[in-house]
């Protein structure tokens, strides 16, 4: 009998039970999908269906490319091995369940030699798949990381759910094994081997193991391989949307659907303009119905690697907000009031069920979870959207309510008058060697120093607004400062939820930088800079301090004295300026330009920084903690061997120089801004160019006014 | 159960540079920001909690000018059923006696179970909510910390004594109670919380409406008046502990149990 027909004839007594199971499988599917589809239905709309070109590049990078996996090692071989495995068993899979039903399937161009490199190829793809899943279900077992427990808080551990699909998986490819070991042992029975040999591979063996077996027994092995395989395939298709191996279905979509403008909240309401906000009943969310699609699909798609929770600074210091957790719990949700069967029960507050107040508020909006995920998941906007909902109602901690009102009526968080806000550019000693002019309309410069309140109102952050007044003008800058006209740019009033407090800031911060007729702004408040950039529009381009200091090196206009002090420093990224706006370079060109100072990184830097406990409002939060995110921050820094810590951002400097008293590092470690470090090391030759004195304004300018 | 609770607005302490005006008999009031004042805030927020346990419907209102229904939209952006402003010149000078008539005239325009007032006014004496008890005869209590609706219209109420003790006690309907701060956490009222309220009407009363003689309230009639508003000098610095931080820390402690805030 030719080989292909015997093969056929093997499976002929089972056809009707293939198609049975084949059926049952795909309708099932189909079912489970379409109630998993349904809060996606009743969901807040999301488009995401523009930019197909960075979309898919997206899906090439973190997806098909894996991006994200080698940050964690030994868990991201693995996946990437049995990722790419899976990627190359689909025909084949796909092959082998249609043969049950239509003897003689094959895809087109898998016949031939081609068909032969595949199968080889697959051979080992299966057997690769199938160690990892051995060694993945050892390590959940054995090894048991310690990103994947599950605190008590959070109900029981996952570990054997994860063990369960892990060995599904590894039941598929014994299955698949036995299935193509058989036909080779067949083939080679009958004298012809036209298939590649595939030495050690998991087919292999079974092909050795049943070289000399019976036509009979071959026949038994080839319809148990096949029917175990094709119900393997099903269950786990069906059982995947219950658990945590869903991603492998959604994975493709939330990739492709994933946020592409980094630093940016979501609005309130897509397709509702701002003006028309008041229009809007209800703000942010509240039930569950109120995420957007996209978010619900985030919940469905978390793969719970904990690798989010890992990096959370405040998951870390012991507050009750554990990234992973707010996507598990929502999937929870979804799973309980979208049930398979009945009717959805849907419309229940979120807020004192699944989610706290406190670990709502907790969230600094570093990012570093979203930095993480190799999913792409989305965590910010969700918990911005969460505090929306939150202050709609009011319910909103009592130690922000008085910055949130002072932020209303003095355009500052401190409740300081407002014709106060330029009072640092005026001390005697500084203005005798650095004018700083103030934009009133009546004057106009090139250059706009937008300061921010704390840079503005507290005493230590004021040096960092004079250090880099003093650097503007070493460069020879025209340069002012809007003073009085300036108000909070409303960036931690966005991410704390109450965006019609940041809407009035924005319109009048928008009005006073278009009114002073500058051409750039500059800032050295990273949460300053990510606003001005993300959330306002119609402004002119935006700099940090930092990124103006490296061209200023680069071009010449700035050289170093040598520091002298024995030192050994470290740069701790803002959060702002690193992971939402990608300036890790410029701080560190900064600081290697300086002759003699020795800098080490930290175990955490660049774009897996750890957060130095949150600015603006983070600052006002009594958060419920075991120990100061800063602390562990200072910590970092004293391990990787440095004594001084440098940064970009005056929250980071109030957060870590709070941190090291706490720490009892006082005297061994020591906080200094870029700005500061960079203006006490500047050389001032004979010459240097002194600011550009402001011009008079233009008539046109005057008139906007 | 139908409260009233009355409200007053002030500059805000924690946003204002305070300092004395040139005739040196008021605050400089240009620039100053205002706010209901703190303890009022905390008696609304009472009020509207208990009207959710048990019915009925919160009134807020404020004797003063024009400028003073911002609080009242506020509170109504807050919750509060009903807001009124109580307004006329011929109030003006009022001394807390005076106002104290105001009010009691406005409370018997309607029917209240509950009056409730914060435990003082941050410019003011403390002493309008008492007056305005006495006046209507109905009991008071100060410093309330809790307040418990019981059945047969009594309250079951607890009051901060000195010391950090609290006295519980029971308390007949129509009753006044001043609000102490911290009873509740308050809720959040936003800009778009007040814009949504920026159009409900609020009724203005004044003498006529309130069938007050003009000549028994306002500063004609008042009997205590202000003669002076001074700030006074800074008294000697704090006691600063000098040494290590361990033997500062000892040092601390010490003190603080010497003078009872350690037990």
């Amino acid at each position: 009998m030719e080989a292909a027909s015997q093969f056929a004839s093997w499976l002929q007594p089972g056809q009707a039970l293939f198609l049975g199971v084949h059926i049952l499988g795909v309708a099932c599917f189909a079912y489970i999908v379409y109630r998993r589809l349904l809060p996606l239905v009743r969901a807040q709309s999301d488009p995401r269906y523009d930019e197909p070109l960075a979309r898919a590049q997206k899906v090439l990078k973190f997806w098909l490319g894996q991006w994200k996996h080698p940050r964690y090692k030994t868990a991201g071989i693995l996946h990437i091995l049995f990722f790419s495995g899976f990627i190359l068993l689909a025909a084949r899979a796909f092959t082998v369940l249609f043969v049950g039903v239509w003897p003689g399937f094959a895809l087109p161009g898998l016949a031939g030699e081609t068909g032969r490199v595949y199968e080889a190829a697959t051979d080992y793809a299966a057997t690769i798949v199938f160690l990892c899943m051995i060694f993945a279900i050892v390590r959940r077992l054995a090894f048991k990381p310690a990103r994947y427990a599950v605190p008590a808080r959070f109900g029981k551990a996952h570990t054997a759910d994860a063990v369960f699909l892990l060995a599904l998986i590894a039941i598929l490819m014994v299955a698949d094994s036995v299935f193509e070991g058989t036909k080779a042992a067949a083939l080679a029975q009958q004298g012809g081997s036209p298939g590649i040999e595939t030495v050690l591979s998991l087919p292999w063996m079974f092909k050795t193991a049943l070289a000399s077996a019976s036509a009979t027994a071959l026949a038994r092995f080839y319809f148990a391989g096949y029917l175990l395989h094709e119900i393997t395939f099903y269950f786990l298709l069906c059982y995947r949307p219950f658990g945590i191996q869903f991603h492998v279905e959604t994975s493709l979509f939330n990739v492709y659907f994933a946020k592409l403008n980094k630093g940016t909240v979501k609005p309130v309401r897509w397709g509702v303009a701002d003006d028309q906000l008041d229009q809007v009943k209800s703000f942010g969310v509240k039930t569950f119905e109120d995420f957007t699609w996209k978010h619900m699909l985030d919940f469905y798609s978390c793969a719970d690697c904990g690798r989010c929770s890992d990096n959370c600074p405040a998951n870390a210091a012991g507050r009750p907000l554990s990234p992973r957790f707010l996507s598990i719990k929502a999937r929870d949700y979804a799973f309980q009031h979208y049930p398979m069967l009945g009717a959805a029960r849907n419309g229940t507050p979120l807020i004192g069920t699944i989610y706290s107040e406190d670990e709502i508020w907790s969230c600094t909006t570093c990012g570093a979870c979203e930095e993480e995920c190799p999913l792409l998941v989305e965590y910010i906007d969700k918990i911005v959207d969460l505090r929306r909902g939150l202050v709609d109602d009011g319910n909103v901690p009592q130690s922000l309510q008085k910055p949130l009102k002072a932020l209303e009526s003095r355009g500052n968080p401190y409740g300081k008058l407002e014709k106060k806000r330029g009072e640092w550019a005026s001390a005697k000693d500084f203005q005798a060697t650095c004018r700083v002019a103030t934009l009133d309309g009546k004057r106009t410069a090139e250059t706009l120093y937008f300061v921010d309140s704390i840079t503005s109102y507290d005493d230590r952050m004021q040096s960092i607004g004079r250090a880099t007044a003093r650097i503007l003008g070493h460069l020879g800058e025209n340069f002012g400062i809007l003073g009085a006209a300036e108000r909070d740019s409303g960036h931690e009033a966005r991410r704390f939820g109450e965006e019609t407090l940041f809407l009035a800031l924005r319109e009048h911060n928008t009005e006073a930088i278009q009114a002073s007729g500058a051409k750039r702004i500059v800032t050295a408040d990273p949460h300053a800079f990510n606003a001005l950039r993300h959330d306002y529009t119609g402004l002119p381009p935006v700099e940090h301090i930092s990124q103006v200091i490296a061209r200023g090196i680069e071009t010449g206009k700035i050289k170093f004295n040598p520091v002298e002090n024995g030192k050994v420093y470290a740069y701790h990224d803002p959060c702002y300026l690193g992971r939402h706006n990608g300036v890790y370079d410029a701080p560190r060109e900064v600081l290697d330009a300086i002759p003699g100072l020795k800098r080490v990184e930290m175990k955490r830097s660049r774009d897996r920084s750890f957060c130095c406990g949150g600015g603006g409002l983070m600052l006002f939060y009594e958060p419920k903690e075991e120990e100061r995110i800063g602390v562990k921050r200072v910590r970092l820094a004293a391990e990787a061997g440095a004594n001084a810590i440098v940064t970009a951002c005056p929250f980071c400097m109030a957060n870590l120089e709070d941190a090291i008293k706490v720490a009892g590092l006082d005297g061994k470690m020591s906080a200094i801004d870029l700005a500061e470090l960079a203006e006490q090391q500047m050389a001032c030759e004979s010459g240097a160019a002194t600011a550009a004195a402001p011009t008079e304004m233009q008539p046109e300018f005057v008139g906007r006014r | 159960m139908e409260i009233l609770v009355c409200a007053r607005r002030v500059p805000d302490t924690a946003e204002n540079e305070i300092a004395l005006n040139s005739a040196g008999n008021d605050v400089e009031r240009e620039e100053l920001v205002y706010s209901i004042n703190e303890a009022d805030n905390y008696a609304v927020e009472e009020a509207l909690q208990i009207v959710g346990r048990v019915g009925g419907k919160a009134t807020v209102i404020t004797a003063g000018g024009e400028d003073d229904e911002e609080i009242l939209r506020r509170e109504m952006a807050m919750g509060a059923n009903e807001a009124a402003l109580i307004s006329d010149g011929a109030f003006e000078g009022s001394d807390g006696r005076g106002l104290a008539a105001i009010l009691k005239a406005f409370v018997q325009k309607g029917s209240y179970d509950l009056i409730l007032t914060g435990i003082q006014a941050e410019d003011g004496a403390a002493q309008v909510g008492g007056m305005l008890a006495a006046m209507l005869d109905y009991p008071f209590a100060s410093l309330v910390t809790s307040i418990e609706v019981l059945d047969g219209r009594k309250l079951k109420i607890s009051r901060e004594i000195e010391g950090g003790n609290k006295e519980i006690n029971e308390i007949d309907l129509p009753c006044v109670l001043s609000i102490q701060t911290g009873i509740n956490e308050p809720r959040y009222v936003g800009m778009r919380g007040i814009r949504a309220v920026a159009s409900v009407p609020i009724p203005t009363y004044g003498a006529t409406e309130l069938g007050l003689d003009a000549g028994s309230v306002g500063a004609a009639a008042a009997k205590a008046k202000r003669l002076d508003y001074f700030v006074p000098e800074a008294g000697k610095g704090a006691e600063m502990l000098e040494g290590s931080r361990e033997e500062n820390l000892e040092k601390l402690l010490e003190l603080l149990a010497a003078k009872g805030g350690l037990k």
